[in-house]
C-alpha cells in the first residue's frame, strides 16, 4: 500500500537497528541502569507493540510508556459524570469507541448501554452533530476527549453548530493539553527519563517550538516522531545519537507532516472555542494544573457541564494501584503490587490497563508468553 | 414476484396464519424455495437420510444493513449454515428457515432475499425443507432477522476437530481475510468511507470435499465468521493445547481492506469472513491441499500463513514483518476503534 509499506520496510529496519545497537553500545550513562526513552504518545505505544519493536531494540534500552493515551488517563469522575448525563431519558450520548470500556466508580457507558442507554459510537464529532440535527427532540452531548490532536475537530463542530443554530447539541469537553503533562513528567520525583519520542500528532497541532523548555530548562532530547516502524526506529535513533554527543535539542522526525509552528488553521478554532482549566484531575497521575481545557463562556450554550449543571467531583484513584509510578518509568507493569491479579484487562482497576494501549495492558496481553516464543523461533 | 406484491409491505396479518399468511408462505417461499418436501406443506420435513454420522447446526442471522457489496442476509443465512456444517467434513443436505419479519418490511426485499437464498442453495446443492415466518411490531425487530438450521452426512473416517491440531503442523487459509468485515464497516453510511471491496460471502462445502479427496490428514476446519482468523486461531491452540505461529508477512489481505482497517484503527485479523476457512493439516500434507484449494473458485487464493509449534499452551502469535513476535489474544468484547 502506497505511503504506507514504504515506512514499514523490515530491511531497512534492520539497518537502523544495527546504527541503534552500536551508538546503545556506546552511550555510558552515570548509573548503571538501562536508557530509558518515553513514547509519550499512546500511538506510539500502539505501534510498538504491534511490530513487535520492543523485542528488536537492544536489551540496554528501554522504552517507558507515558502518559499519552487520552482514553488511559480518563479519571473515575469524568466517566461518572458521562453516565450521569447518558442516563437522561432524552439524552443520545456520543463518543469514540476505546471510551467505552472505561470504567468509572461502578461501571462503564458499555453497562450503561446495556441497561438501555442511548450511547453511540462515533468516529467524529461531526457525525454527532449529524446525529444533533436529525434529532431535534433529543439532546445530543459529544463527549470531548484527547490530547491536541482532536480538539480541532471538535472545536469546528462546536463552531458549525452555532452557525448553524443546532440547540440540542452539547459537548462534554474533557480535552487535555500535553505541555503540563509532560512538564509533571519532568517534575515528578524520581524520574529518570533518558528522552522522549514526542507526539506526531500533537505536534502536527502545535508544531515543535512549545517543546523547547524540554531541552532548555530540563536538558532532554525530545524527537517528534511519526507512527510508522520505521519512523519510530528513526525517532530512537536520533535521541540515542543526541545522548551520544551529550546534547538536549529538540528535533523533528515527522517533518512530512509536523512544522515547527504547527497548523494555524488548527490551532484558531481551538482559541476561538476554548479556555485552560485551573486543575484537571488525572487518572494515576493526579491533578496538573492548567492540563485540562474546557469550552469559554462565548459558547456556554453549547457546554454540558452548564446544561446539566455537572459538578467536578474527584474520585481517587483506588489505594493499592501504583499507575503513577509506571507512567513514570519507576515501576515496570509486573512490579505493580495488583497487575495480573486484582487489575486485569477485563477488570481494570488502573488507567495503564484500560485500553489496549495502556502500558500494563499491553503488557499483560503481548508481555508473559512472548520470550518462550522467541526463543523457539530461534531455534 | 407475484405482481400483487409491489409497493405492499409486511402486515401483522401476514404472521397471523389466515388467508395473507398462507398467501405469502406460498408466493414467496414455497415458489422460490420449490422442493418436493417444502411443497407438502405439512409441519415437518420428511425425508431418508443417507447412512453415517450426521452433522447438525443452527445460525441466526441478523446484519445490518441487510445488503452489502457481496452479499446480503439471505446470501449469508445459507452460507453460515452451509458453512458451519462443512467445517466437520459434513456433506450439508437440508437447510430450514425461520424468519422474524418486522411490520414494514417491503415484499420486494422480502422476495429478493429469499430468491438469494435460494440461489446460493442451488450454489451449495442443499434444500430448504421446512420453514417458520413470525411477524412483530415495528421497532420489535430491525426489517428482518433469519434462522437457519442445517443436517449434513459426515463420511465414514472423516474425523475433523478442533482439538485435533498437532506440533508441526501447517495453517492455511483459502483466500483473502477480513473482506467480509471491512465490506459491513464501510457499508454503513455514518463512515463515509468508499473502498472498493466485496464480501467474500460463499459456500465453503465443495472446497472441503475437494480438500478431503487427496488428504486423510486435515485435522482442524473452521470458517472464521465472527471474530476473524484470530478468533479461529485462539479456539484451536486452546482445543489442542498447542501453540499457534503466524507469518505478518504471509497474510493475505488485500489493499482496500488493509486500508479501512488502517483509516478506523481495526485489525483484519480480527474482521468477520463469511467464505474465507483455516485449516490445520499435517505438514506432509500441506502442499497437495494447497495445490487441491488451488484449483477451485473459493480457494484460488489459498496459502500457508504459518504453523503450529512447540510453545506456550493456547497461544497464538504473530512473527511481525520485523523479526519480532506478538501475542494475537481474544478479544475481549468487541473490536472498538482507537480515538488516536
Amino acid at each position: 500500500m502506497k505511503y504506507v509499506d514504504e515506512f514499514r520496510d523490515p530491511k531497512q529496519a534492520k539497518k537502523i537497528l544495527k546504527e541503534i545497537d552500536k551508538l546503545c553500545s556506546e552511550i555510558k550513562l552515570k548509573e548503571d541502569r538501562p536508557i530509558q526513552i518515553m513514547e509519550v504518545c499512546g500511538g506510539h505505544t500502539h505501534s510498538i507493540f504491534r511490530y513487535g519493536l520492543n523485542q528488536l531494540l537492544p536489551k540496554k534500552l528501554e522504552f517507558v510508556h507515558g502518559p499519552g493515551c487520552p482514553v488511559c488517563v480518563l479519571p473515575r469522575s469524568v466517566v461518572d459524570n458521562c453516565i450521569r448525563i447518558a442516563e437522561h431519558d432524552d439524552v443520545i450520548f456520543t463518543t469514540f469507541g476505546d471510551a467505552m470500556r472505561v470504567p468509572g466508580s461502578t461501571n462503564s457507558l458499555l453497562d450503561v448501554k446495556a441497561e438501555g442507554g442511548d450511547i453511540r459510537m462515533v468516529y467524529s464529532p461531526l457525525d454527532a452533530l449529524t446525529i444533533a440535527q436529525k434529532n431535534p427532540d433529543k439532546r445530543v452531548v459529544f463527549f470531548g476527549l484527547g490530547f491536541e490532536t482532536t480538539m480541532p475537530s471538535t472545536a469546528l463542530s462546536i463552531m458549525q453548530a452555532k452557525k448553524q443554530g443546532v440547540d440540542n447539541f452539547y459537548l462534554f469537553c474533557n480535552h487535555i493539553t500535553i505541555i503540563p503533562t509532560i512538564k509533571a513528567v519532568l517534575d515528578s520525583p524520581g524520574m529518570r527519563i533518558d528522552g522522549f519520542l514526542g507526539p506526531g500528532h500533537v505536534s502536527l497541532i502545535i508544531g515543535t517550538q512549545p517543546y523547547n523548555f524540554i531541552a532548555d530548562d530540563y536538558h532532554k532530547p525530545l524527537v517528534a516522531a511519526g507512527f510508522e516502524p520505521l519512523d519510530i526506529l528513526q525517532s530512537v535513533w536520533m535521541i540515542l545519537k543526541q545522548l551520544k554527543n551529550g546534547e538536549a535539542i529538540i528535533e523533528n522526525q515527522y517533518s512530512r507532516l509536523v512544522h515547527e509552528k504547527g497548523n494555524e488553521s488548527a490551532l484558531s478554532p481551538i482559541q476561538e472555542v476554548f479556555e485552560l482549566r485551573e486543575f484537571f484531575e488525572w487518572r494515576g497521575l493526579g491533578s496538573i494544573n492548567h492540563s485540562g481545557i474546557k469550552v469559554n463562556d462565548k459558547y456556554r450554550a453549547f457546554d454540558a457541564e452548564v446544561e446539566f449543571k455537572l459538578k467536578e467531583v474527584t474520585v481517587t484513584d483506588p489505594d493499592v494501584c501504583q499507575c503513577g509510578e509506571v507512567l513514570k518509568g519507576v515501576l515496570k507493569p509486573w512490579q505493580c503490587k495488583v497487575f495480573g491479579k486484582e487489575c486485569t484487562p477485563e477488570k481494570p482497576l488502573g488507567a495503564l490497563m484500560v485500553s489496549t494501549e495502556g502500558a500494563c495492558s499491553a503488557q499483560y496481553s503481548y508481555g508473559q508468553n512472548i520470550d518462550l516464543i522467541n526463543k523457539k523461533n530461534n531455534e | 414476484m407475484n405482481k400483487k406484491y409491489k409497493g405492499k409491505k409486511i402486515t401483522m396479518a401476514h404472521g397471523s396464519g389466515g388467508k395473507a399468511s398462507s398467501d405469502l408462505i406460498t408466493d414467496i417461499f414455497v415458489n422460490t424455495f420449490n422442493n418436493e418436501y417444502l411443497a407438502i406443506m405439512e409441519d415437518q420435513a420428511r425425508f431418508d437420510m443417507p447412512t453415517g454420522r450426521l452433522a447438525l447446526t443452527t445460525d441466526s442471522f441478523v446484519v445490518s444493513p441487510l445488503f452489502f457489496n457481496g452479499g446480503n442476509i439471505g446470501k449469508l443465512a445459507i452460507t453460515g449454515t452451509v458453512n458451519d456444517l462443512a467445517m466437520s467434513g459434513a456433506k450439508p443436505l437440508y437447510l430450514t428457515c425461520g424468519l422474524i419479519l418486522e411490520e414494514g418490511l417491503p415484499i420486494e426485499t422480502l422476495d429478493k432475499i429469499i430468491k438469494s437464498m435460494q440461489k446460493t442453495a442451488e450454489e451449495a446443492g442443499v434444500k430448504v425443507v421446512c420453514g417458520d415466518t413470525k411477524v412483530v411490531e415495528k421497532g420489535s425487530a430491525d426489517q428482518i432477522f433469519i434462522n437457519t438450521a442445517g443436517v449434513g452426512v459426515i463420511a465414514e473416517g472423516v474425523e475433523i476437530h478442533s482439538s485435533s491440531a498437532c506440533v508441526g503442523d501447517k495453517i492455511i487459509v483459502n483466500g483473502y481475510i477480513g473482506d467480509h468485515g471491512a465490506t459491513i464497516m464501510q457499508s454503513r453510511a455514518e463512515l463515509a468511507i468508499t473502498a472498493d471491496i466485496d464480501s467474500d460471502c460463499q459456500v465453503l462445502n465443495h472446497l472441503v470435499q475437494k480438500m478431503l479427496s487427496v488428504s486423510d490428514n486435515i485435522h482442524s476446519l473452521r470458517d472464521a465468521t465472527r471474530g476473524g482468523v484470530a478468533t479461529v486461531l485462539n479456539e484451536i491452540a486452546a482445543d489442542s493445547k498447542v501453540c499457534i505461529s503466524v507469518r505478518e508477512d504471509s497474510l493475505p489481505i488485500r489493499v482496500p481492506t488493509r486500508g479501512v482497517c488502517e483509516i478506523l484503527g481495526l485489525d483484519p485479523l480480527y474482521l468477520a469472513n463469511e467464505g474465507t476457512l483455516v485449516c490445520v493439516v499435517k505438514a506432509a500434507d500441506a502442499d497437495k491441499v494447497l495445490e487441491a484449494m488451488k484449483k477451485t473458485k473459493e480457494g484460488k487464493n489459498a496459502c500457508i500463513i504459518g504453523e503450529v509449534i512447540d510453545g506456550p499452551e493456547g497461544v497464538v502469535a504473530l512473527n511481525t514483518l520485523f523479526g519480532g513476535n506478538k501475542i494475537i489474544d481474544k478479544l475481549i468484547g468487541d473490536q472498538l476503534p482507537r480515538i488516536c
